[in-house]
Order: structure tokens, then sequence, then C-alpha cells
């Protein structure tokens, strides 16, 4: 490096020093001009500027709107709203919380579980200032009480709202679903626009699928407030629009007198509306109190009524997948039909089983039991349908092949969700081929068809998809958009539902006559495996019973279901539409371990038509008078 | 003139890992202080641990990228100067055009929920690299040409970025520049005439460039009750929140400002209002001398830096993170209308956050790089 190129780099050095230097100073003096602000402020001024905050009157309040109502196909309130009082603490203004606390005890009544989960909200993360609920539902007297004292008081507040309720909470558990308090997850995902100043949001069933609609749009009010945060004076208001009301095809008189005959069963029941496709009733049982979730269930509750064996809070209607059993029959039968591997003429010898060609597995069959001629009768389709023969679907299975049977079956809506409305169903299983070798890492066996044949091994339904597949069957192919909306408010809710599924065509319409016939046999025939339903009616049941096999006992000769432990009984299906001559109304039960589908799930669906064909609504009976 | 610059180097006894790692402790625990505040902070700001979290983890990412820096060679920084401006500008460009925004303006560029990032921030630090390399080409002090082009670099950017719009870092591009050029020497008479100028074109500014709101906020500065449920706000609000803080401030989380809503933007641009209402006077009193011991720091590493490239890019980000809390705090404060800049390493925001710690990874390296 030259000395002059040294003496130049020393000579820069210098002067980016001298800069350097230069802007420090400037900033020093910046910095003290940012503190001379500071101390104009906060110190100068100060009083001034509390005074100011102490009357910080003006404060822009949301104005969350009122939650859609929801009715009954008849008009009467399933889901409202009602005004509550309630009593919260805002805990940075209270002095003394154990002393507050006491106070209170003597004001208003409060029980171990209010304070309790009082104590439990307090602890959660929350904005400072936010107040914390400690009792709803106070009383008049209660209120005045609280008002009288409230000097003594500091950050008790009392807050009017309205809260939802449920006036049949149980029976339209999960149907309805409920609403909750949102909880952190949510807040983050939810629009905070929209929610402002909402507590609560649908967690499940209609609460939850009609959510967006339910809500409406949250106003706004700039106010005038004290210090203490009560409101002097409205400035300007921008009102809220309510929720859409939603009218639904549920019936309260049907999914009462449903869940009743459940008698605390546990099961699951849908019934559909064949003129419209309305589901008119949608019951799983056990259930429990909706309303418990709007007020915050006791902790110690909710543990034991998660931890129940009997799963409350599971869905069954539509979340509840079981092995349809012999329900399935006429729908495969239908498959065989259009394939043409049977004929209503066909006859079969049945010998009491059915063996695969080739193969040691036997697969029995015990309804020539029944039959006074005992073993090796010869029986056809219809039948078959009524004794509900194994060895006549064995074989018809077997000669139809499991894509004939998957594609009948995916036509009436079964492996697949085609209702438009109900909150996260399950979608079952129709078993193909790649399924079984995706899932189960083995190829598909002719067994496997030969089982699918009487609705057991890898097929599973809901109740929902089991009565939706009969309602079409008794619409004779003519599919609909299984729903629970009737109407609303909101139109857009109407025009936003899918158009019906492709309807199922035969090639002989002829099939359905002859179906339905046969399935006429099962409860109002001799040998009908559901005769006993068939007791004082004074109109035609098209039925179908099942009984799905809970775990395998088909390589035992005898076995007494009374015997077998109650949790390993099959469970008991019954499907059906009636009348037979106008079909109004189709449904399906399903009583887990209910043992037999004639003897425990028939009556539930008996009970069922009853209520819905012969007790006539009042408003309509009224009308006719 | 025999000046001895060793006098200020501050010699701090460095432990082995710190020298291994290039890392300057002084600095590096002063911003350590500064992101613990200012988590703690943000927390009674926005009132939920969520925010502080993913702070928390943006931070975690920032330190990364100083680290990262803090190891290479100031040399290689010269090297990549050119380079990186050149991309940046392009970047700045392609988000005018498939930019993707956010509440009516248009600064990210990425693909949305994978990977997105404000090409505007690489340009404050690729702009001041750039111009600092262009400057040691040649001998100090620039001449006028040079300066114009200096300017000319600094100003297409920020030109660029107005244009999404976003003001505030359009302006910490130029002030970037501009220290760079004060730093290298420029003379003072280019620096009273560019003064001169920029008075003389205000008013073509005003009625050119500044679009309404803009306006609407420098006018709001001088008379904040004109409108005080609307401009006025904010500006109205923040100084009750600060002048109720008093001396002592009303303790930590007890800001009724700042908790009761009162306060909008309470965790981003105006968290020092909150600051000063719960910690008051003395509370940003220590806050502004940390922020200054900071800048006094990075000018020290400026001054010792290896050569006249380290020495003015050091010296120009650090003062750079001054216009940030001069800017912040003076918005806040009521002494400069309102513009989106953040008060660093506490106001809620993940880019600005990861921007400055590259910067002082910057410093570090030069800090770090000594022998030559």
């Amino acid at each position: 490096m030259s000395i002059e190129r040294f003496q130049d780099y020393a000579r820069e050095q210098v002067l980016v020093f001298r800069r350097t230097l230069l802007a420090f100073s400037l900033i020093a003096l910046l910095c003290v001009l940012l503190a001379a602000r500071l101390f104009y402020l906060q110190v100068v001024t100060h009083d001034v500027h509390v005074a100011r905050s102490n009357n910080n009157r003006i404060s822009l309040q949301a104005l969350p709107p009122n939650r859609g109502l929801i009715y009954d196909s008849q008009g009467r309130l399933l889901a409202e709203n009602l005004p509550n009082h309630r009593l919260s603490l805002v805990l940075e203004r209270v002095i003394d919380l154990d002393a507050t606390l006491e106070q209170l005890t003597d004001l208003v009544d409060l029980s171990e579980d209010d304070i309790q989960r009082f104590h439990q909200q307090r602890q959660r993360p929350r904005r400072p200032f936010s107040p914390v609920p400690l009792k709803n539902g106070l009383n008049e007297e209660e209120i005045a009480r609280l008002a009288t004292n409230r000097y003594f008081l500091d950050g008790v507040e009392v807050e009017a709202n309205l809260m939802r309720s449920y006036p049949h909470g149980e029976i339209f558990a999960h149907a309805l679903g409920y609403v909750g308090r949102i909880n952190s997850a949510e807040r983050r995902s939810l629009d905070n626009r929209l929610y402002v100043g909402t507590e609560y949001v649908g967690k499940s069933g209609v609460e939850r699928f009609y959510e967006e609609a339910l809500l409406g749009k949250p106003g706004s009010q700039t106010v005038e407030i004290n210090a203490r945060g009560q409101i002097l004076r409205v400035l300007d208001q921008t009102l809220p629009e309510p929720g859409a009301d939603l009218q639904l095809y549920l019936d309260i008189d049907l999914q009462k007198a449903t869940y009743d005959a459940f008698d605390g069963r546990r099961g699951g029941a849908v019934a559909i509306d064949l003129e419209t496709g309305g589901i008119v009733a949608m019951v799983s049982s056990p259930s429990f109190d909706a309303n418990q979730f709007v007020v915050g269930f006791n902790s110690a509750d909710y543990a034991a009524m998660q931890s129940d064996i009997d799963l409350p809070f599971l869905n069954r209607a539509t979340r509840g997948q079981y092995a349809p059993a012999s329900t399935i029959k006429p729908f495969l039968g239908f498959a065989g039909l259009e394939v043409g591997s049977t004929s209503w003429d066909q006859r079969i010898e049945d010998p009491g089983f059915f063996q695969l060609p080739n193969d040691d597995r036997i697969f029995y069959d015990w309804t020539w039991r029944i039959r006074p001629e005992g073993r090796g009768a010869k029986i056809g389709m219809a039948q078959a349908i009524q004794e509900s023969s194994n060895t006549f679907f064995y074989h018809m299975a077997y000669n139809t092949r499991l894509e004939g049977l998957h594609d009948m079956l995916d036509q009436f809506g079964l492996g697949r969700i085609t209702t438009a409305d109900v909150h996260n169903p399950a979608r079952g299983i129709n078993p193909t081929r790649e399924w079984k070798r995706e899932r189960h890492g083995y190829s598909w066996y002719a067994g496997d068809t030969v089982n699918l044949g009487i609705g057991q091994g890898f097929m599973l339904t809901t109740p929902m998809q089991m009565a939706i597949a009969t309602a079409v069957m008794g619409r004779h192919g003519e599919w609909f958009t299984p729903r629970l909306l009737k109407d609303s408010s909101d139109d857009s809710l109407l025009e936003a539902l899918p158009e019906p599924p492709p309807d199922v065509a035969l090639s002989n319409p002829n099939h359905w006559q002859r179906m339905e016939e046969a399935l006429v046999g099962v409860v109002h025939g001799p040998r009908g495996t559901a005769r006993s339903l068939a007791q004082g009616i004074d109109y035609q049941i098209v039925g179908k019973t099942g009984t799905a096999q809970v775990f395998s006992i088909e390589n035992f000769e005898d076995h007494d279901s009374d015997e077998v432990d109650e949790r390993m009984r099959d469970h008991a299906w019954f499907v059906g539409y009636a009348p037979r001559d106008n079909p109004r109304i189709a449904v399906a039960v399903l009583v887990e371990n209910g043992a037999s589908g004639g003897r425990v799930a028939g009556p539930i669906a008996r009970r069922m038509f009853d209520q819905y064909l012969l007790e006539a609504p009042l408003a309509q009976s009224g009308g006719q008078q | 003139m025999s000046l001895r610059l060793d006098a200020l180097a501050l010699s701090v006894p460095t432990s082995g890992w710190a020298k291994r790692l290039h890392l300057d402790v002084p600095l590096l625990l002063m911003i350590a202080a500064l992101s613990a505040i200012g988590l703690v902070a943000l927390y009674s700001a926005s009132g939920e641990m969520y925010y502080v979290q993913r702070q928390a983890a943006r931070l975690g990412i920032g330190f990364v990228a100083l680290l990262v820096l803090a190891q290479l060679d100031p040399r290689t920084i010269r090297f990549w100067s050119l380079p990186v401006y050149v991309v940046g500008l392009v970047f700045v460009i392609m988000v005018l055009f498939v930019g993707t925004g956010a509440m009516g303006a248009t600064r990210w560029l990425g693909i949305r929920g994978v990977f997105m990032f404000q090409p505007a921030e690489i340009m404050k630090l690729g702009a001041p690299a750039m111009l600092a390399w262009y400057l040691t080409r040649r001998e100090l002090p620039p001449n006028l040409w040079q300066v114009i082009v200096c300017l000319v670099m600094c100003l297409i950017p920020a030109f660029l970025v107005v244009q999404q719009p976003d003001l505030g870092t359009a302006l910490l591009i130029i002030a970037s520049g501009l220290f760079v050029v004060f730093l290298a020497g420029m003379s003072w008479w280019y620096i009273g005439g560019g003064l001169l100028l920029a008075v003389a074109a205000f008013p073509a500014l005003w009625l050119l460039v500044l679009r309404e709101y803009q306006k609407q906020r420098i006018l709001t500065l001088f008379d904040p009750e004109k409108d005080p449920l609307g401009s006025g706000w904010n500006i109205i609000q923040s100084q009750t929140a600060i002048g109720s803080g008093g001396w002592e401030g009303k303790g930590y989380l007890m800001g009724t400002q700042s908790q009761l809503n009162f306060l909008p933007e309470s965790h981003t641009d105006f968290i020092v209002a909150v600051m000063g209402e719960e910690f008051g006077f003395i509370g940003l009193v220590v806050l502004l001398c940390l922020y200054l011991a900071i800048a006094a720091r990075g000018l020290i590493i400026a001054i010792n830096g290896r050569d006249t490239f380290g020495r003015l890019l050091a010296g120009g980000l650090t003062l750079t993170f001054f216009v940030y809390v001069f800017v912040n705090v003076g918005m806040v404060s009521g002494i400069l209308p309102v513009v989106g800049v953040p008060l660093p390493l506490i106001s809620y925001g993940g880019t600005s956050v990861v921007t400055l710690l590259a910067a002082f990874g910057i410093i570090m390296s030069v800090a770090t790089h000594k022998k030559l």
C-alpha cells in the first residue's frame, strides 16, 4: 500500500469518524426532544390527561345480533333466546375477591357449582377488564338487592343479555345441536368482525350447520360512558341484523314419541316424510340436555358423561355406523334382478347352509327351523325376504358379484353422503375391491361377497342412510334431497339446497310392486319376521327387520341371545315405510344390542308410524272439524 | 491529525463463544433485553398469549438471521451488495404486479400460507449496502455527481414502495441511504442545498404525491380536536394514554386506556402508548436510554470498522434503527404525523423484527471481523 493511498485512507477514516460523532450528537438531541415531549405530556400536563382518561367517555361498542329462532314443522319453538340477567365480576376492579364473594352470597343465591365454575373461568386467559360471569338467570329480587348495594360492590356488574334456550333440550340434543361458549381456538378461526360481542357459536347439529345464517350481523354504537363503564348516552348507532329464523321438517310429537319409545336403550332412529323428503325425526338415545352446554356444564357432570360407556354425546342416527344386516336384502334383491342373476320365479333349495365351490367354509342359516317342511325346502325371493332367508341371499350375492351389488347400493345412497344440511354425517362403507385392498391390504374374496349378501362383513351404514334408502324405495326409485330445512326467513338458504341425486331406474318397474308385496309379508304375512307388529293395525307397513352380528357366532350351532352378555348381543334393525297404498313416511330404527329386529326395533318403528299416521297434528285436526 | 480512535473501542472482555460466533456481547445483551421488554409490553397491549407466542417465534427467526449474517465477512457483504440491490428492486417491481395484499395495500410476495415476505424489507438493507458499495469504489468525500447517483438509487425503490402504498418503509429506505451519504462526508453545501430543495419541493409533493389520507394525517397533527372521533381519535387517545401515566404509570396491565380498548392499534404501531400509560415517564425514559445505548454501541462499532464500507454500512443501519424509534415515539406522542413505522423490536409485526435483527447481524459482522 503506497503512502499516498494510506494517507487517503486515514483521511477517510477521520472524515467518517467526525460525521459519526456528529450523527450521534444529533440523535442524542432528538432523544432529548422526545423525552421533553413525554415530560410535557406525562408531568406538565399530567392532570389534564388523567381527567381526560377518567372521563374518557366515547367508546365504540359492538351490538351483537339476536340469533335466529328455530321452529319445528308446525311452527313450534325448538330454540329460542330468553332474556337473562347475569352477575359477573371485573376482577381488576374488585379490591378483595374473597370478601366480595362472601358479600354476594348474602345477596344472591350462589351454588357451589356457580362458584366453582367462576374460579375455573377466572383462571383461563382473558382480556384484562373483561367481566367473568358468576351466575346466570338472576331473578328480579336479586337484581334489586344488587342495585341497592351497588356502591359497596366494586367490580360487580349485572348485565342483561339473551341466552339460547332449548325447550326440548334432551330429545332434540343431537338433531338440533347446541351453541356453546366460543373457545380460544374458535376465537382465532372465526371472523372477528362478525363475532364481536357474541359469546356463543353453534357447536353441532343444525346450530352448527346453519351457524352463518343463524348468527346475523352485528351492529355498533358510539356511546358516552363514565369511568365505571356505565352507558350515559348513545351518540350514534347501527342496529344489528338478527339471524335468519329456520323452520325444520322435524316434528316435536314424532321426535318425542320416538325418543320415549327407546326408553333409554342405546340406538338411533330417523324418519323421512315421503312427499317432501324432509327429515321429520332424528333421534339418538341416550341423550343429554343441550341447555347444559349453554349455561356451562358442571365439570364433574361433563367428565362423567364423556366417560359414560353409553356414549350419550354420540349422534347414533347420523354418526353411528352399523352392519345393515338383513335390512339390506331388498336393495340387494334389486341388484340381483337388474344384473339378471335371479328372478321372481327362481327357486333354490335351502339345505340350511351355503358353501362356496372348492371351499370348506360353511355359511349357516337357521331359517329352515321355522318352516313346517324343515331343511331342503325350495324358496324364492319373496319368501326369502319375508323369512329373511340367508341361504337365498348367499347364492344371489355370489352370482351377482360385488360390482353389481355395490352399484345398486350406491344408487340408493349407501356409502355416500346424500343429506343436504345434516352436520357431519358419517359416510358408512359400501365396499369395493379397491377399498378393501387399500384399507386392509388384502384382495376381495368370494366369501366377502357372500357375507355382503346378508349385510354383514365390511358393509356399514347409519340409520340416516337406511332411512333415506328406504324412502327412495318407498318412492319407487324417485330421489329427493334429504334435508332438515323446511323454510327460512332467508330465502337463499333454500336456494342453496342441492339438487337430488339421479333417480333409481329399474329395467322393469314392476320390480317395485313385487318387492313391496314381499316386504308387506314381513309384517303382515304368516311367517314374516315382524308379524307381531301387525297386531291391531288398520294400515299396512312395508318393512324389513335386521339383526346385525356384533361378534362372530357363525360357528356355534346354538346360541341363546339371553345368555350372551348384553353388550355382545346383536344389534336390532327395522326399516320400513307406510301406509302401503299411499306411503307417507319411511323410518329406520336401530337398537344397539337389541338382539331381535322384529321384537325390539320393530315396536319403536310401529310407535313412530302410529304417531305420524294416526295422531294427526292438532293444527290440522282443528282445521278439519 | 492524530485521533485516538481506539479510545472509543470500549474493549469488553470477550468470552470464547462470543468471539467464535462473531457476536458483540454488549450489543447482543441490549437487543435481547429490548426484545424481552417488548414481549412483556405486547402481552399487556394485546391481552392474549397468542400474540406473544407468535412474536417470540419471529424474534427466534430474527436471531437466527442475525447469527448467520454475523458470520459473513464485511467483504462478502460488500461483494453481494449490488446483486442483492438489483434482485430486491426486481421484487419490489413484481409486488406491484403480482403481489398479495391486505387491508388495501399490496406488500407481499410469495405463496399465501406457505412462504410470504415483503420485498420492501430487503431494500431497507439492500439500499444502504448498495450506496456504501458505490461510494467506497472511489475516494471519499463524494462529489456532486456521486451524490445525485446515490439519491436516485434510493429514490427509485422508495418511489416503488410508496405505490404499494407503504409510506413508512419508503421513508426508512430514503433515510438509510441519506445516512450513508452523510457519513461518507457529503459536503455541507450539498446538505444545505438539499434541505432548501426539499422545502421548495414540499408544495409539489403535497399536490402530486401524497394521498388524501396522508395529507389528513399531517393536518391532524396540528389540530387533532378538529375531528376527535375520526382521524384525530388515535392521536388523542394515545396522548391521553401516555399523559395519564404520569411519573410512575398506572402499573402493568392496569392501563385503563389500553385495556378498555380506547386505544386502537395498541399492540402494533401504538404500543409505546401502552407502555407510557402503564410504566410512566420513568419507564419511557429508561426505554429511550436503552435505544440510545444501542445506537451508541452501533456507532462505536461503525467507527472501529475495518474498512470504509463496513463503517458506512454499520453507521447507516444504526442511524436508521434510531429513525424508527424517533418516528414512532414522535408520532405516538403527537409531534410527527402518523406514519406506519413500528417501534423497533417491540411492536407486533413479523417482517420488521426480522429485518431489524438482520441489520444487527451486519453490524456484528463489522464489529467482529477486524484483522486485515
